[in-house]
C-alpha cells in the first residue's frame, strides 16, 4: 500500500514536466510536421489543408535550397573546426598549466562576454568590420590595404566563431581537467615524447569534450538566422533566414515547415554522431 | 491597371458577398476615442510631429509597429488573426491582398471630410476599392528612386544601368523584397525590348527567367539587400554602399545627417507606391482609427508627411501648407500637378496569373517570392 502511494508520488512529480514537453514541444513539432504537407494561397494568405508533397518537391527541384542548405552546413562545420583550433591552446593552459586562482580568473574572462546581449555583440562586429570601421582604421594607420569583409560570408564565419568560442572552450577544459596526471606520467615513463603523449593520450581523451562543444558550435550555428541577417550580405542566407522570411514575410508557413524539417534531420543525425563520440557521457 | 480589372472581375464573385455583408455594419458616426490605437506602418509614417498632437487632441495613445516591405506588412497584420492592429498604411500591392484575405473592413467615406479633396485618381483606385466598396483611404504616393553618394559619383548617373554595372561591385544596395523584381523588369523593358515586357508586374515565365538572370548577375555586385529603410541609411553612412535603389525618405534622412547623397528618377522611369490607410476587420479601437485617418488626411499632416518622407500628398489642399513649411516644395514634389506625374509611375501591385491582355500566362505573387529567393540564394 505504502509502495503504491510512493509510486503515485513519483508519477505526480513526473507528470508536469512530461506533460509540458509532450504538449508544447512534441505537440508543436507534430503540427510542424503536418503543416509541411499543406499549401498556402498566395493571394489571401490562407493555409489550404490539402495533403501535398509540393513543398518537398520544390525543395528538391530548386537548386536554390540546396545551395542554402550547403552554405548553412558548410559554415557551421567551418566554425566548429575553427573553434576547436582556437580553443585548444587556451583550454590546455586553463585546465593543466595554471593555479586555481588564475584558472578562475581566466574562466570568468571567457564567460564575461556572455553577460552582454548577443545582439549588441553582433552589432559591435558591424562597427569593427565596416568600411569605415575600427579594423580599417588600424589597417590604414599601419599602411596596410583595407579589408572589405563587412556583409560577406567571411564576416559570418568570424562572428560565429567569436560567438560560440566559449561554448567550445568550457567542455574542452572540463575534458582536459579529467585526464588523470598518472596517465601522462606513465606515458612519459614509457619514453613517449611530449608530441606522442599528446597524440595518443591527451587528444583521444579530449574527444568527448570537443564533441560536446561541437553540439553548440555546429547545431546552434545551423539554426541561426539573426547573425546572417545582421552581418551577412548578398548570398549569405541560412536555412533559418529562408524559414524566417517564409513565415514572417511571405506568410508561407507550410514551406517554412518543410525546410525546417531538413534542419531537424541534419541536427538529429549530428546528435547521433556526437553521442558516439561521447558528447553526452559523464558531463 | 488593366491587369487589376481582370483579376478583380475574377475575384468579385467571392468578394461581392463579403462586401455586402460588411456594408451593413458601416459605422454611422465616429464615437469617442477608445484610448488606444495600434498602428502598423511604413517607417516614417507615424512620426511624433503628427502623432503627439493627435494623442493630445483625441486621447488615443498610439502604439507603432514599423515594417520595411509590403510582405512584412501583410504578415504582421495577419498575425494573431488580425487582432493586433487597428490601422495599417498598406501600399497598393499589399492592399488588395488584405482585402481578399478579409483582414480589413470597409470605410464609410462620409465620415472622412478630406475625401472630397483627394486627387481624382485616388478617390476609388482599384487597389483599395472593390465593387464600389472603399476598403481604405488613399494617403500619399511616390517613386522608388536611384540614390548615390556624390563623392563616389562626381557625375550624376541617369540610368538604372548603374546598379547592374560591374564597375560598382560591392558598393550597391537594393531592397530585400520580391517586388524589386519589377524594378529589374522595368529596366529590361527598355534595354531588351525583344522580351516584350509591357507591364513590370505582369511577367510570363520566359520574361521572369530573363529578369532573374539579370538579378542573379546583380547579386554578385550587391553589398547587402536592405530590409528596413534604416539599414540602407546605415550602409550609406558607413560607406559600405554608394549607390542603390531607395525611397526619397532615405535620401532626406541621409542629407539631414550630412551624408552627400543625391537622387533621381532615371530615364527608364520608376516603380513606386500609392499607400492607403486601412482599418482592421477586427479593430478593437475603431473610433480612434477613424480619428487617426481624419487627422493624417488634414492638409497640415499631409504636408508634414510629404516633406519628411519625400512623397506626394493625396490631399490636393496640402500644396499651400507644403510651401508654407518649405518654400517651393509643393512644385518639387509635384503636389501642384499631381495627375500628370501620377501617370509616369508604375505603382506597386500584386502580381497575378491574369495578364492585362486577357491571358492567364503571367506569374502570380507566390512565383515572384520563389523567384526572389532564387535570386538571393
Amino acid at each position: 500500500m505504502a509502495g503504491g502511494r510512493k509510486f503515485l508520488g513519483h508519477v505526480a512529480l513526473l507528470l508536469p514536466p512530461f506533460g509540458w514537453l509532450t504538449l508544447f514541444y512534441l505537440g508543436s513539432l507534430f503540427i510542424l510536421l503536418l503543416s509541411a504537407f499543406w499549401q498556402v494561397d498566395s493571394m489571401s494568405g490562407e493555409v489550404i489543408h490539402d495533403w501535398t508533397l509540393d513543398n518537398f518537391r520544390q525543395l528538391v527541384s530548386d537548386a536554390t535550397y540546396r545551395i542554402v542548405a550547403q552554405r548553412t552546413i558548410g559554415i557551421a562545420a567551418l566554425v566548429t573546426v575553427t573553434d576547436i583550433i582556437l580553443a585548444w591552446p587556451l583550454a590546455y593552459v586553463i585546465a593543466r598549466k595554471v593555479g586555481p586562482r588564475l584558472k578562475l580568473t581566466l574562466l570568468v574572462l571567457v564567460a564575461l562576454p556572455l553577460w552582454s546581449s548577443m545582439l549588441a555583440r553582433i552589432y559591435a562586429w558591424r562597427l569593427i568590420l565596416g568600411h569605415d570601421g575600427v579594423l580599417n582604421w588600424f589597417l590604414r594607420a599601419a599602411g596596410l590595404p583595407e579589408q572589405s569583409f563587412a556583409f560577406t560570408n567571411v564576416a559570418l564565419w568570424l562572428v560565429f566563431t567569436y560567438l560560440w568560442l566559449p561554448f567550445m572552450l568550457m567542455p574542452l577544459v572540463a575534458a582536459l581537467e579529467r585526464i588523470p596526471a598518472s596517465l601522462l606520467d606513465a606515458a612519459g615513463d614509457m619514453g613517449a615524447t611530449p608530441w606522442q603523449t599528446f597524440r595518443t593520450v591527451i587528444f583521444p581523451l579530449a574527444i568527448p569534450g570537443m564533441a560536446a562543444g561541437s553540439v553548440f558550435t555546429f547545431a546552434v550555428t545551423l539554426g541561426e538566422y539573426v547573425t546572417p541577417m545582421l552581418v551577412g550580405g548578398a548570398g549569405s542566407e541560412f536555412i533559418g533566414n529562408v524559414v524566417y522570411s517564409n513565415v514572417g514575410v511571405s506568410g508561407n508557413v507550410p514551406f517554412a515547415a518543410a525546410f525546417s524539417m531538413v534542419l531537424l534531420v541534419v541536427i538529429g543525425a549530428y546528435m547521433l554522431v556526437a553521442r558516439r563520440f561521447g558528447a553526452f557521457d559523464g558531463a | 491597371m488593366k491587369g487589376f480589372t481582370t483579376a478583380l472581375l475574377m475575384a468579385s464573385c467571392c468578394t461581392a458577398l463579403v462586401a455586402q455583408a460588411h456594408a451593413a455594419d458601416l459605422p454611422g458616426a465616429i464615437g469617442k476615442g477608445e484610448g488606444d490605437l495600434n498602428v502598423v506602418a511604413w517607417e516614417g509614417y507615424a512620426d511624433d510631429a503628427w502623432v503627439k498632437p493627435f494623442e493630445q487632441q483625441t486621447g488615443c495613445k498610439v502604439h507603432r509597429k514599423y515594417v520595411g516591405s509590403s510582405d512584412e506588412m501583410v504578415a504582421l497584420t495577419r498575425m494573431g488573426g488580425g487582432k493586433g492592429f487597428d490601422v495599417v498604411s498598406a501600399s497598393g500591392d499589399a492592399a488588395l491582398r488584405l482585402i481578399f484575405g478579409h483582414n480589413v473592413q470597409p470605410v464609410n467615406m462620409s465620415l472622412i471630410p478630406a475625401y472630397d479633396d483627394l486627387m481624382p485618381e485616388l478617390k476609388e483606385p482599384s487597389f483599395n476599392t472593390v465593387k464600389g466598396v472603399h476598403y481604405g483611404v488613399s494617403y500619399e504616393w511616390g517613386p522608388n528612386i536611384l540614390m548615390w553618394n556624390t563623392k563616389a559619383f562626381p557625375v550624376a548617373p541617369t540610368s538604372w544601368a548603374v546598379i547592374y554595372d560591374k564597375a560598382h561591385a560591392g558598393a550597391i544596395t537594393v531592397p530585400d523584397n520580391p517586388i524589386q523584381i519589377a524594378d529589374a523588369a522595368l529596366y529590361l523593358a527598355h534595354v531588351k525590348p525583344e522580351l516584350g515586357i509591357t507591364d513590370p508586374y505582369e511577367l510570363t515565365q520566359p520574361q521572369m527567367d530573363a529578369v532573374v538572370a539579370l538579378l542573379k548577375e546583380q547579386r554578385a555586385l550587391v553589398k547587402k539587400y536592405w530590409a528596413l529603410a534604416s539599414d540602407e541609411v546605415d550602409l550609406f553612412k558607413s560607406g559600405d554602399a554608394q549607390v542603390g535603389s531607395a525611397w526619397p525618405y532615405q535620401a532626406n534622412t541621409l542629407r539631414a545627417a550630412g551624408v552627400p547623397v543625391q537622387d533621381t528618377i532615371p530615364t527608364e522611369g520608376a516603380t513606386g507606391w500609392a499607400d492607403s490607410w486601412m482599418i482592421s476587420a477586427h479593430a478593437e479601437h475603431p473610433n480612434c482609427a477613424y480619428l487617426w485617418i481624419n487627422h493624417v488626411m488634414t492638409p497640415k499632416v499631409q504636408a508634414q508627411q510629404a516633406l519628411s518622407f519625400g512623397e506626394t500628398p493625396g490631399n490636393t489642399k496640402a500644396c499651400a501648407e507644403m510651401d508654407a513649411m518649405q518654400p517651393g516644395s509643393c512644385k518639387q514634389y509635384h503636389a501642384n500637378a499631381s495627375s500628370a506625374y501620377f501617370a509616369t509611375i508604375k505603382f506597386w501591385k500584386t502580381p497575378m496569373k491574369a495578364c492585362g491582355n486577357g491571358q492567364n500566362t503571367c506569374l502570380d505573387y507566390g512565383a515572384w517570392q520563389r523567384a526572389w529567393q532564387q535570386v538571393k540564394q
